[in-house]
This record gives structure tokens, sequence and C-alpha cells, in this order.
């Protein structure tokens, strides 16, 4: 008898979510979409969803099985979530189609600056940009009379002052778990430095000083932080910020709205946001930029990828943007920049301008080699020079495999 | 029996090892002999990004695979010889370090130090699998009846957990300030931090494995129990054998076929550790031989898998496997023939 009751129950709710009232499109092909599984995509999926006939998988790991998803025939989603570096497989394998026709037709909300052009065709569209950026606690930094650091140099100094105060288990996070996120960290500090990645014939250039340079700042780091840092991911430290452990973070802007989510946080309204600190004078923020964005397969018919790209509009459109303002920094039309994007703006407008991430092969081999053979260092297996010497020798390896290097 | 019967009993099986076991085995064989690579082109390429008002664009040269008139990359697949197997196990490197006796430097080649890993742990747990899983064997035979059944049911609980969940789940009681991390520190009054260390990781892994493995020793060892011929044990008890007299000298020799099949088992299981790699994300810390595989599978940010070094280190898993399990196949190839002779 109960039983019944609670089928009936979710009979009926599965009837009324049917009611499609937010969407403007009717949509009538089935539609699958796979993206990443932080906040931003959350909320425009959810009004994907809306237009009906819509299966949305946000998924961490969308990385891994999105190049090999969108080479299926046809492909097993038609909308991806993508970013200026898992954008990469899909423009090689050529699983993305060009958006002009379809931008032109259904785009007219969307501002020239949303339109990721590659060679004079759209690829892309952007719906938000992303950085990481220095978060803190603006009360402990105000009770202990700490200025708001803008160099590496001043937030170790900051940290210092904090663990000495102990008013938090750990002054510092840091997203440094072994593979892509610790890869991330060093990125970050190495363009920091004034590294460059490549040569022009596609041999690593990353045993250098600005590498070594980059290398013992993030071990100097290593002292104010949580010492199980090899495992600590984005979510990881959120959750250290929300549960008051932390103080200070280089934290992607799209986990700020999640600092004043009062179903998690205890810390609602004390994280601020400044500029990603500097890592040496004059130099650009120790950071880099990201887009978010959307891309449409190739391998379906043009009627799908027309629905497809209808119910993307209409979850870009202004309605969502007013709705979620605060989980992203929206590209999209109807954003208000608040509190939450200061430090965003102030990265991306600083001078020197920190690089976007590059979005090509060499960087991708790249990141994987530095995520893989960096771990070694903060172990204290081997030295800055040693484990850079082997991100060489893997970078290299898997580019004579790729057929970049010969 | 005829061998028509014979065949038709043996057939089916035969067809479907040389399917699922021989026809792969052959392809990773050749596939370690292989290296198939994207035919590339470099072209320029003006990619326009955003900015927060305007966007920014840039021309660079880019490196693009070409694709052929379906839509697929164009590949070719060369012969390369033993350069999978040469840069999975890098000489070089490897002897530079056993020269010099610099047992640091070796352990960073990935391959060295996944053996070295693989190996203590397979060891290691081995005699404690067996140990445990003789022990509670042998206190529910000597259980009351009553209780039997629920020490069975308890026992048996780990062994039914799916692995990767059970390692999840240990992980989440030790890692950050987790339940069991807590009640440490508070017992032993000091910061403790599972997850920053190699050894306390491979203690939790060692921790894990018997707890998950020794059910099914357990669970043999019972059913061998039952056959233990009960006068031997009498007449054992009659000419005044302890209890740890008849257990070594009735009871384990009774059990010894047992003993020899639960290590092959657990050889072969233990030697292609994995779960606990990933349950207990341990890779900055630890690898194991069959993590190293799959990560050689998985597609790095470019989207390229590095089959040939996947399948090179995959028979040499492979390899590792037979020598170990060579003297217990020898032991048991000596059981059934030494009738005979």
């Amino acid at each position: 008898m109960k039983l019944k009751t609670i089928l009936m129950a979710g009979a009926l709710s599965a009837v009324a979510s049917m009611a499609y009232a937010d969407c403007a499109v009717d949509n009538e092909v089935e539609l699958r979409s796979l993206t990443a599984a932080f906040e931003a995509w959350n909320a425009v999926t959810a009004a994907w969803e809306e237009c009906g006939n819509f299966q949305a998988e946000l998924n961490q790991e969308f990385r891994t099985v999105q190049p090999e998803a969108f080479a299926a025939n046809p492909s097993l989603y038609q909308i991806g979530g993508v970013s200026n570096g898992t954008i990469t497989p899909l423009l090689n394998q050529g699983t993305i189609r060009p958006l002009d026709d379809l931008v032109e037709m259904y785009g007219q909300n969307l501002r020239p600056n949303q339109l990721i052009r590659i060679n004079g065709e759209i690829m892309a569209i952007a719906m938000m940009v992303n950085t990481q950026h220095l978060m803190y606690r603006a009360d402990i930094l105000e009770d202990l009379g700490i200025d708001v650091p803008t160099t590496w140099d001043e937030v170790l100094a900051a940290a210092e002052v904090i663990q000495e105060a102990g008013v938090v288990d750990y002054p510092l996070g840091a997203t440094l778990k072994s593979g892509w996120n610790i890869a991330q960290d060093f990125n970050n500090m190495f363009l920091g430095y004034g590294g460059t990645f490549v040569n022009d014939d596609g041999t690593p250039n990353v045993n250098t000083e600005a590498g070594v340079n980059a290398l013992g700042t993030m071990m100097a780091m290593t002292e104010y932080l949580d010492p199980e840092y090899l495992v600590s991911d984005s979510t990881y430290v959120q959750q250290q910020f929300q549960q008051g452990s932390i103080a200070m973070a280089n934290l992607w802007a799209s986990r700020a709205a999640a600092m004043d989510d009062e179903a998690e946080s205890q810390v609602v309204g004390m994280v601020n946001m400044a500029a990603a600190p500097l890592a040496m004078e004059g130099g650009a923020p120790a950071t880099t930029l990201w887009w978010d964005g959307i891309v449409i397969a190739a391998n379906i018919s043009d009627e799908e990828a027309a629905a497809a790209f209808q119910v993307a509009m209409e979850g870009l459109d202004r309605e969502m943007v007013e709705a979620n303002n605060d989980a992203a920094i929206w590209l999209v039309e109807g954003y208000q920049a608040g509190r939450l994007s200061e430090g965003a703006i102030a990265t991306a407008s600083a001078q020197p301008a920190p690089a976007s991430y590059p979005s090509t092969s060499q960087m991708g081999l790249m990141h994987t080699a530095l995520g893989n053979e960096l771990p070694a260092f903060f172990t204290g297996e081997v030295s800055a020079e040693e484990a850079l010497a082997a991100v060489e020798a893997a970078y290299t390896t898997s580019a004579q495999e790729a057929g970049i290097l010969e | 029996m005829k061998f028509k019967t014979f065949a038709a009993f043996v057939g089916p099986s035969l067809f479907l090892m040389f399917l699922f076991i021989a026809a792969p085995l052959v392809s990773v064989f050749i596939g370690s002999f292989q290296l198939t690579q994207p035919v590339l082109e470099q072209v320029e390429e003006e990619t326009c990004t955003p900015g927060f008002v305007t966007q920014t664009c840039t021309t660079t040269m880019v490196t693009r695979p070409i694709l052929d008139e379906f839509g697929e990359i164009q590949t070719t697949t060369e012969w390369v010889g033993w350069t999978n197997y040469t840069r999975v196990l890098d000489p070089e490197a490897t002897w530079a370090a056993i020269s010099n006796w610099d047992w640091n430097a070796l352990m960073q080649v990935d391959f060295w130090a996944a053996l070295r890993f693989t190996l203590m742990f397979t060891l290691v747990t081995l005699p404690l699998v067996i140990g445990v899983g003789l022990a509670i064997a042998l206190a529910v035979n000597n259980a009351a009846k009553s209780i039997k059944g629920p020490i069975i049911f308890v026992s048996l609980l780990p062994f039914i957990i799916t692995p990767v969940i059970g390692a999840l789940s240990i992980r989440w009681l030790f890692i950050g300030d987790g339940i069991l991390t807590s009640a440490l520190e508070a017992w032993l009054d000091q910061d403790i931090a599972m997850f920053a260390q190699a050894w306390t990781i491979e203690l939790m892994m060692l921790f894990y494995r018997v707890w998950h493995v020794a059910p099914f020793a357990f669970v043999i060892f019972y059913a061998g129990l039952q056959t233990v011929n009960q006068d031997t044990l009498e007449s054992a008890i009659i000419d005044g054998a302890s209890r740890w007299d008849r257990l070594r000298f009735v009871v384990v020799p009774h059990l010894m076929p047992l003993i020899v099949f639960i290590a092959l088992i657990h050889l072969m299981d233990t030697y292609r550790v994995f779960e606990e790699i990933v349950g207990f994300t341990s890779q900055a810390h630890v690898i194991s031989l069959q993590w190293l595989t799959y990560d050689f599978l998985q597609p790095d940010d470019a989207g390229n898998r590095a089959f040939g070094r996947a399948s090179a280190s995959a028979m040499l898993t492979m390899v590792g496997i037979v020598f170990l399990l060579i003297p217990l196949l020898r032991r048991t190839w000596r059981d059934h023939h030494g009738g005979s002779h």
C-alpha cells in the first residue's frame, strides 16, 4: 500500500516536471549533455532540462570520457561542456562542428565576446570565465592587521603571522592533488615567474630558473598547508574554507559562490576575493585565464544539432544568469559583477595580464608529464632540478610517441 | 571416454579460453612491439578567447592531426622493436642507479617503484591472509553450535563488499579529520596525517587487503577442517599431543593442498593490486604495476593514449606473475605426479 503511494507520488512529480514552464523552445529531440560538475554547470544544465527530453550528465571525470564519447558515430552526447584546456582533444579529432550557421539562426542573444573563433570559424560558445585567484578570510586578516597580500612573498609572510596567532588549523590551502591539479598549480607559478613551457621546435623548456623558482615557492607554501596536500583538490580546499579550517588559498573563481552557501558554509560573507598574487615584481599574476562553454558534436544529424543548439541557448540566457548571478563570472547578458567577482576581474585586468591557458597538444602532454613527475619533489625524493628533468624526459617520450617530436 | 564425447565437453571451454585469453594475450604481445602515431601537420591558427570586455586573438603555429575522409585521425603503425620496453624500464637510468647503489634514483623509474610496492604488498599479505584465515576457521570450528551461524556471517562480510567501495570507506575513515584519525589524535595526543607519507598509506592498504581477503581463506580452510580425520586427532590426544602439536602435525599437513591453493590464488590476485591505489588516491606516494598499465592507457590532456607502453607494461606484469607462481606450480605438479613414480 505504502509502496503504491510512493510510486504514485513519483509518477505525479514526473508529470509535473514535464510542464516545462520556463523554456521557450518545445524540444522534441532526445538530447544528452556531458559537462563538468561545478556550480555553474548545475545552473545551466538545470535550465536545459526544463526544455524536456533532456538528459544532463555532470561528471568531474568528463575530461577522460568526452573525447571517446564524441568520437563515436553517432556521438553519445549532443552538447559538451568544455574549457580552453579540454577542447584540445575534440579539436584534434574533429568531433565538434562549426557553429556559424547556428549562431546566425538562433544566437541573437549572444555577445561577440562569447564566440570562440578558431581560424575564423566559431567552434564553441563561451559562457563564463574562470581563473584561480586569492581567496582570503577578511575577518582574520583584519583582526591580525594584515594587508591583503599582492605577492607570494606577502602571502607567505601573512601565513606565518596567521600560523603564530593559531586562529585556524592551517593558514593556507592549495589544490596540489597529484595529477592534473598539482600540474596546474605549477603552471600558474611558472607563468608567474615568466617561464615558457616549450620551445618553438616543440622541445620542453621547464627545467629553467623559472621552473626551479616556481617549485621553490610552492614548497615554501607547503609549510602552511594541511600535510595531506597531495590529495587535496578544488573541492577539498573549498570544504576547508567552508569549515573554517584555512584562511587563504589561490582557488578557482567558480568556487567563490560556495563560500556564501548557507547550507554548507560556516564562513558566509567572511571570504573575500582578490587578484592572484604576483610571483615576482613586475610579472603577471601567477595564474591562467580560462573560459568555460559549450560545443556541439559533429557526428549527429543537422536536426539534432539545431535542437541541441536552441536548447543550449535557452540555458545560457538572461533568465538563468539572473537566477544564478553569483554561481560564476558569466559572459552572458544580464550578469551583475558583485563582491564575489572582484578578485577575478582584478586578476584579468592586471598589467601585464596573465596568459590564457593554451589549448595546444604540446601543453596537454606537458600538463600530464608535470602531474606525474612533480609529486616526487614534494615527497622529498628528488630535488627541484631532478623533478623538472624527469618532467622533460616524460614529456619528450610522450611527444615522440604522439609524433610531435622526432 | 570416447574422443568425440571428450571433445564435445572440452571444446566449448577451449574455444572460450582461446577467444578471451589467448587471442587478447597475443594482440597485447604484438602491440607491445608496435607504435601507432597520428599523422600530424603544423598549421597556423588564429584563436580568439574572451576577456571581460573584449576578445583577445592570437595567431600561433599549432600541431593538428590530419583527418581522413571518414573523419577519423590518420595513423601510422610501425614496428619499433624493444622501444616500448625500453621506455617503460628506462635501462639507462636503471643501470646508473644500480651501479651507484642509489636506491632513491632507482625508485624514480616508475616501473621499479611499482614493482617494489607490488612485490612487497604481495609477499607481506600472503602469510597474513593465510594466518588470519586459518585462525578464524579454527575459532569458528571450535565455537558453540548456537553462535556458529552469526560468526560465519559476520566474518564473511568484508569479502562481500566491492573492493573499491571498501577502499573508499577506509579512506574516508582516515583522510583529513576522519573519525578514526580524530580518535587516534585524541588518544595519542598528537597531530596525525595518514595520507601525508607513503608508509602510513601502505599500512592502510595492507590492513585493507588482509581484511578483505581473509574471509576467502577462512571459507576454504573451514571446509577443509570438516574433513580432518577425527580418529587421527583422537589418537593424537591419547598420545598426549597438545593443542599446538595437533595443529602442527595433524591439521596443517592435512590442509597443505588448500594452503597451496590459496597461496596460488592470492599471489595471482594481489600481484594485480589496483583498487587500493585508486581508492586511496595514493599515486603521489605509491603505485603498483597494474596501475602503471592503467595510467598509460588513460588519455593525456591532448587525448593520446600510450597503447604501446601499456602493452609492454602488461606483458612485464604477466612475466612477473609467472615467476612468482613457478615454485607453487612445481609443488602442485609434484603432488599430482608423485604417486606414479
